[in-house]
């Protein structure tokens, strides 16, 4: 069991202020019943480290519109180096296709394109932060 | 339980005493969850607690309380002031999930080390919001954040209940907002140190601040010295003088704060045991309880508080 809420962030890092899709994302994980925290659009990547540290979150989800994602793995190295190993990253949004393989690669953890599911996000972000507190957990008594 | 678990506790609240951000960040969680792992902290850190000085912020909706935060939070990191931050925003009743959203008027400070922010949710925390606030603010005390401001959702009984966490409250009201302020009218009188009318570039905030002055003025003079602030967050108006005023009165508030926050979380507890109390016997006459079954009751609750467990 979760024991408490999932923890989540829900941002846009780099120039696209397009947050329409960010904001129903967010409100599908409250409706699952997760904490959501919420930021504006036009983060910084060492801004989105210090979030998700400050609010202990076990997903970061960004929201890419127009290449965006291709900062991605730079915030995924960011927070490994920040020692947030567990902290899973995802993204949504208009990715194309032959670049997911290397997003997936440099660490994130899904890639939602347009289309997916309210459920299929949900249970995504469930999984994976039930994979973030294990290896937290894992991590704590090591 | 082997003594892992206690010793885990421990090596976290050295991190947190060493100001490991992210050390802080989980320490929260745990003191937030409340619990064994939260208690096994809170009381790892138990010697470090009492040096920060907290400020509870409350209101209606809409009174513009995140913006007020923030534009302190400029000023406070003005003068050097570090300020440590929790955010309490509101819960879904239905899902018991939460967008907390403080972060999007508090944004300017993520990238300045001398701010920590936590957004909190008003989940249905065991034992009452105030307690994991308490218990949160304590760890952001341990951590060495010297100046802790809490903002609180302004509905409902828990402007009233952050009174009693915080050394100093300060009430936000803001012209237009009618029935809204209307509901904060009864408990305001009893709560607040510093009364802030924001939005006090709107024309009609002058009245909204006479009224709240003339309400003053008719108060059995218990509480002192309460001041009706005028501020614009927005643009800064007053923001400044608000700063000075808050600062002044933490340095009247003297140095006893420890012991008056020991008098306070006990006054919490006891009543989280009447709560607990009053449940356990709840659609049942008192008169008509066997006194083994009263004494069972007693019994229970004072072991679940004492073994620090909010179910």
């Amino acid at each position: 069991m979760m024991g408490y809420p999932e923890r989540v962030l829900v941002t846009k890092i780099g120039f696209d202020g397009h947050d329409r899709g960010s904001r129903v994302v967010a409100a599908y994980l409250r409706d699952a019943g997760m904490e959501v925290i919420y930021t504006p659009p036009w983060q910084e990547i060492a801004a989105v480290v210090n979030l998700a540290l400050q609010e202990d979150v076990d997903v970061v989800g960004v929201s890419s519109l127009a290449t965006d994602h291709l900062i991605l793995p730079e915030l995924v190295g960011a927070l490994r180096e920040a020692g947030l190993h567990h902290v899973r990253v995802i993204v949504g949004g208009i990715i194309p296709q032959n670049e997911q393989p290397e997003l997936i690669s440099a660490g994130v953890s899904a890639v939602f394109n347009p289309g997916a599911t309210s459920q299929e996000i949900v249970e995504t972000v469930r999984r994976l932060a039930q994979e973030a507190r294990i290896a937290r957990e894992a991590a704590e008594i090591a | 339980m082997s003594t892992e678990p206690t010793s885990r506790a421990e090596r976290l609240a050295q991190r947190v005493r060493d100001g490991d951000r992210r050390a802080l960040g989980r320490a929260l969680t745990l003191a937030e969850n409340g619990g064994e792992d939260g208690k096994a902290l809170l009381d790892a850190l138990r010697g470090d607690i009492g040096r920060a000085r907290v400020i509870g912020f409350t209101g209606p909706p809409g009174a513009g309380k995140s913006t007020l935060v923030d534009a302190l939070i400029h000023e406070w990191r003005r003068k050097g002031q570090p300020v440590a931050v929790l955010a309490v925003d509101p819960v879904s009743p239905i899902s018991g999930g939460a967008v907390l959203g403080d972060r999007t008027r508090m944004g300017a400070h993520s990238l300045d080390d001398g701010v920590f922010i936590r957004s909190v949710s008003a989940r249905g925390h065991l034992g009452g919001l105030c307690l994991a606030a308490q218990d949160m603010a304590d760890v952001m005390d341990a951590a060495g954040w010297p100046l802790i401001l809490i903002e609180t959702v302004g509905a409902g009984q828990s402007e009233t209940e952050i009174s009693q966490v915080a050394d100093l409250s300060v009430v936000i009201s803001a012209p237009g907002l009618g029935d809204e302020l209307q509901a904060i009218k009864a408990g305001i009188l009893e709560i607040a140190d510093v009364l802030v009318v924001n939005k006090a570039d709107r024309d009609d905030a002058e009245q909204t601040a006479k009224h709240l002055e003339a309400m003053l003025s008719l108060r059995a003079g218990d509480k002192q010295g309460v001041s009706v602030l005028r501020v614009a967050a927005s643009t800064g108006l007053g923001v400044a003088e608000l700063c000075r005023v808050l600062d002044d009165r933490l340095e009247a508030a003297g140095t006893d704060r420890a012991a008056r926050r020991n008098a306070r979380k006990l006054a919490i507890e006891v009543q989280r045991l009447a709560g607990r109390i009053t449940e356990s016997i709840a659609g049942k006459d008192i008169g008509s309880l066997e006194p083994e079954e009263l004494e069972r009751v007693v019994k229970q609750s004072l072991a679940a508080l004492a073994a620090g467990s909010r179910n």
